[in-house]
C-alpha cells in the first residue's frame, strides 16, 4: 500500500513537470503556434489599415501633418540590428558561454529600450492625436500595439538575464528560455518591418 | 507548486475546484461549468420564447429582450458549446493518443481558469446595463446602446478568445507530438482529426476577432472612429473582421462533434467506420474552406456582386466535405448490428437534424434566396438546427458514450431515452416552424411582431418548454447514476480506442503501463472472435508468461 502511494505522488508530480524530464520538449513548437496566432492579430489590423487606405481618396486624409521618417528610420535600424545582436547570445549559450549570453542579451535589451524611448519621443512630438482622423487612429493603434509587443519582448529578455545569473540555469543543451525569447523578438522585428513600410513609407 | 497532489488513486471532489493540471480534471471542469452556463443561457431563451408567445411585449420590456437575446447568443456560443467541446478534447485527447497528460498542463489549467471570470464578467454587465446589440455587436448599433455593458461584453469575449487560443495550442501539440510511437497519424481516432482541424481554425481566426474587438473598444471608450461612420469610419470593416472569426467559429463549434459522432457510430453499430481517410481529410477541407466563406453573412451589406459570387461558390463548396461525412456516417450505420442505446440515438438524431441545418445552409448560401430571408427567422431556424440539432445532440451523444469512462458508472438507459425523445421532439417543434416564419417575413431579434405570426410562434414556444423539460430527466439521470449507477467496467462498449484500455475512471497517470496499439481504432466485427482490448491484454499477458 505504501509503495503504491509513493509511486502515485511521483507520477503526478512528474506529470506537472514533465516538460522538463524524460519527454521530448515541445515547448518551442508551442511558441511557434502562439506566434502564428499573434501574427493573425497583426494581419487583422493591417487589413483594416489597408481597407481604410483604399477607401479614402487621399491618404493620409487632407490636413494630416506629415510623418517625420528620420527618427523612426534610425529606430528601425536599431531594432532590426538588435535581432542579429540577440542571435549572438544564442550562439554563445550553444557553446556554454553564459557570460557571452548575458553580454549580447544585455545589449539587445538596451537597443529595445532605445527603440521604445524613440517611439515615445515621437508620440510626444506628433501634431495629431489619437482621435484626429482615421489615419491618426490607425497610426497610434498599430504602433502602440507593436510597442506593447516590444515591451513584452524586453521583459522576456530581462527574465532571461535574471535567470542567467543562477549557476547552470542555461547550458548548451537546455536553453529553451533563450530560444523562446529570441523567437519572439524576431517576430516583433518582422512585424515592425511590415508596419514601417505600410505606415511610414507607402 | 499549485498542482493538487493526490495520494489516492482517485480524485477528490475538492480537486475540481483547484488549479489542477490533470487534463481529466480540467476536462470535467470545462464540461460542468459549460453545463452551468447552458442552464443560464437556456433560462434566457425560455424568457424570450415566453415573450414571443404573444405579439405584444408584455412579459419583458423590449430593452430587456434585447439584452437577453444578446447574452443568450453569447453564452450559448462562447460559454457553452466552445468550452464543452474543449472539455471533451481535454478529457479525451491524451487518453486517445496514449499520453499521460497534455503537452502543456499548466497552460491548460490557465486556459480553463480564464473562463469562469469571463462568464461572471459577462453576466455582471446586467449591473451596468447589459449589451443590446446582439452577439454580433455590429457598430454603429453597439456604439450607441450602453457603453459599459458593451465594454464588459468585449472584455469577456477577449478573455474567452485567449482561453480558446491557449487551448488550441495544447490540442495541436498533443495530437501531433504526443502520440505513442506505434500510432501514426492515420491510425489516430477521428476525434483527434476533428480537434486538429478545429484547433487550427481557432488559432487562425480567433486573433482576428481580437483585433476587431480592440478597435471597437477604442471607438467605444476613447472616441476613435474606426467603425463609426459619423467620424469617417466604416462599419463594414468590422463586419469583415468579425465574420473572419465568427464564421469559422461555426466550424469550431461543430467539428469537435463531428469527431464525437465518428467515435460513437462505429462502436455502437459494431462496424468499421466507413471512409476513415475521407472523414479525416474532409475535416481539414472544412477548416480550409471555412476560412474563405465569411462574407456570405454580408450579402446584404453592400458587398459587390463579384465578391458575392465568390463567397456564394465557396460556401456551397463546403457542402461537399460535409456531405462526405454524412454519407460516411450513414454507410457506417448501414447493415450494422445497431445497439440502440441513448448514445447511438443521440448520434442518429445528430446526423438527421444536422442534415436539415446543413441543407438550409446551402439554400441561404445562394445570394438571391439569402437576400429574401436575411435577418428573418429562417436564419434562426438554420443555425439552431446546426448548433442545437448538431452540436448539442452530438454533445449529449458524447456525454452518454463517455460517462462510464469519466465517472466509472453506467447511465440509466430508460431515463436517457426519455431525455433523447423529449430533446428530439422539442427541437423539431421549436425550430421547424421558424423556417416558415422566416419565409413569411418575420424579423429576428425583435420582441414584438405582427399578429399573423402568432400561431407558429406559439407552437415554437411550446416546443421550447419541451426542450426545457427534457433537461430534467438528464439531470436526474446524472445525479442518480453517479450515486447508484451500475459500476462500469474498463470497456463496457467493447470499443477499440485507447481510452478504453485503462480503468473507468482512469487512474491519475492515465495508463499504468504504456498502452498497446494492437489494431486500428475502428476494426469492429472483422473477426468472428469477440476481440476487445481486455482480451488482447490477457492474451499478451499469457504469451509473456509462457515465454
Amino acid at each position: 500500500m505504501s509503495i503504491s502511494t509513493s509511486t502515485d505522488i511521483t507520477t503526478s508530480s512528474v506529470s506537472a513537470e514533465h516538460a522538463h524530464h524524460g519527454h521530448p520538449d515541445h515547448r518551442l513548437f508551442g511558441v511557434v503556434l502562439f506566434l502564428i496566432a499573434e501574427g493573425m492579430i497583426f494581419l487583422g489590423l493591417f487589413s483594416a489599415f489597408l481597407i481604410y487606405r483604399s477607401m479614402l481618396p487621399v491618404w493620409p486624409p487632407e490636413g494630416t501633418p506629415e510623418l517625420e521618417t528620420l527618427l523612426p528610420g534610425i529606430n528601425s535600424i536599431i531594432l532590426i540590428s538588435s535581432s542579429f545582436v540577440m542571435h549572438q547570445g544564442q550562439a554563445a549559450i550553444k557553446k556554454n558561454d553564459v557570460a557571452g549570453l548575458r553580454l549580447w542579451f544585455g545589449l539587445t535589451a538596451l537597443m529595445g529600450a532605445i527603440f521604445l524611448a524613440g517611439q515615445l519621443y515621437e508620440y510626444f512630438h506628433l501634431e495629431f492625436g489619437l482621435t484626429t482622423n482615421l489615419f491618426a487612429s490607425s497610426f497610434y493603434v498599430l504602433t502602440g500595439f507593436h510597442g506593447l509587443h516590444v515591451t513584452v519582448g524586453l521583459l522576456l529578455i530581462l527574465c532571461v538575464l535574471w535567470r542567467a545569473q543562477r549557476p547552470n540555469h542555461y547550458s548548451s543543451e537546455s536553453h529553451f528560455g533563450v530560444e523562446a525569447a529570441e523567437l519572439y523578438w524576431h517576430f516583433v522585428d518582422v512585424v515592425w518591418v511590415i508596419l514601417f513600410i505600410l505606415v511610414y513609407l507607402l | 507548486m499549485t498542482e493538487a497532489i493526490s495520494t489516492t488513486k482517485q480524485r477528490k471532489w475538492q480537486d475540481y475546484f483547484t488549479f489542477c493540471t490533470d487534463h481529466k480534471v480540467i476536462g470535467i471542469q470545462y464540461l460542468v461549468s459549460s453545463f452551468f452556463f447552458y442552464f443560464i443561457g437556456g433560462i434566457f431563451a425560455e424568457i424570450m420564447r415566453t415573450e414571443l408567445a404573444t405579439p405584444d411585449p408584455d412579459v419583458v420590456s423590449p430593452e430587456l429582450y434585447n439584452q437577453l437575446l444578446t447574452l443568450h447568443g453569447t453564452i450559448m456560443i462562447f460559454l457553452w458549446i466552445v468550452p464543452a467541446a474543449a472539455g471533451f478534447a481535454n478529457y479525451l485527447i491524451p487518453l486517445m493518443v496514449g499520453a499521460e497528460d497534455m503537452a502543456f498542463p499548466r497552460l491548460n489549467a490557465l486556459a480553463f481558469w480564464i473562463n469562469p471570470p469571463a462568464g461572471v464578467l459577462l453576466l455582471s454587465s446586467f449591473f451596468v446595463g447589459a449589451p443590446q446589440s446582439g452577439w454580433t455587436s455590429y457598430p454603429p448599433l453597439s456604439l450607441l446602446s450602453g457603453k459599459w455593458g458593451e465594454e464588459f461584453w468585449i472584455l469577456s469575449i477577449l478573455l474567452i478568445g485567449t482561453s480558446s487560443i491557449l487551448g488550441a495550442i495544447n490540442f495541436v501539440t498533443t495530437i501531433l507530438k504526443m502520440r505513442i510511437p506505434e500510432m501514426d497519424i492515420h491510425s489516430m481516432p477521428l476525434f483527434c482529426w476533428a480537434m486538429l482541424a478545429s484547433s487550427a481554425l481557432a488559432l487562425l481566426s480567433t486573433p482576428v476577432l481580437a483585433a476587431a474587438l480592440v478597435l471597437l473598444s477604442f471607438d467605444l471608450i476613447v472616441g476613435t472612429s474606426f467603425f463609426n461612420p459619423a467620424g469617417g469610419g466604416d462599419p463594414i470593416v468590422y463586419q469583415h473582421l468579425f465574420w473572419f472569426y465568427s464564421h469559422p467559429a461555426v466550424y469550431i463549434m461543430i467539428l469537435p462533434f463531428f469527431g464525437i459522432i465518428s467515435e460513437v457510430l462505429p462502436v455502437h453499430s459494431r462496424k468499421p467506420i466507413f471512409g476513415y481517410r475521407a472523414i479525416a481529410y474532409s475535416s481539414l477541407a472544412i477548416s480550409f474552406l471555412g476560412l474563405i466563406v465569411w462574407a456570405h453573412h454580408m450579402f446584404t451589406s453592400g458587398t459587390p456582386g463579384w465578391l458575392r459570387m465568390f463567397f456564394m461558390a465557396t460556401t456551397m463548396l463546403i457542402a461537399v466535405p460535409t456531405g462526405i461525412k454524412i454519407f460516411s456516417w450513414c454507410a457506417t450505420l448501414w447493415g450494422g448490428k445497431l445497439n440502440l442505446n441513448t448514445s447511438l440515438l443521440f448520434g442518429i438524431g445528430f446526423v438527421s437534424s444536422f442534415l436539415i441545418g446543413g441543407l438550409s445552409g446551402v439554400m441561404i448560401a445562394s445570394v438571391p434566396f439569402d437576400i429574401h430571408v436575411h435577418d428573418t427567422y429562417f436564419i434562426v431556424a438554420h443555425f439552431h438546427y446546426v448548433l442545437f440539432g448538431g452540436s448539442v445532440l452530438g454533445l449529449y451523444a458524447g456525454v452518454y458514450h463517455w460517462f462510464p469512462k469519466m465517472t466509472g458508472r453506467m447511465v440509466n438507459e430508460t431515463l436517457g431515452k426519455i431525455h433523447f425523445a423529449m430533446s428530439f421532439i422539442g427541437l423539431n417543434i421549436t425550430f421547424l416552424p421558424m423556417h416558415e416564419l422566416g419565409l413569411m417575413g418575420m424579423n429576428r431579434r425583435i420582441a414584438l411582431y405582427d399578429i399573423e405570426f402568432q400561431p407558429l410562434n406559439l407552437i415554437a414556444t411550446i416546443g421550447s418548454y419541451i426542450l426545457a423539460a427534457s433537461t430534467i430527466p438528464f439531470i436526474i439521470n446524472v445525479i442518480w447514476s453517479l450515486n447508484k449507477g451500475k459500476q462500469a467496467e474498463r470497456n463496457p462498449w467493447r470499443a477499440l480506442t485507447l481510452e478504453w484500455q485503462t480503468s473507468s475512471p482512469p487512474a491519475i497517470e492515465n495508463f499504468s503501463e504504456t498502452p498497446v496499439l494492437w489494431s486500428g481504432p475502428y476494426e469492429y466485427g472483422i473477426d468472428s472472435e469477440p476481440r476487445d482490448s481486455d482480451s488482447i491484454r490477457d492474451l499478451l499477458a499469457e504469451v509473456a508468461s509462457e515465454g
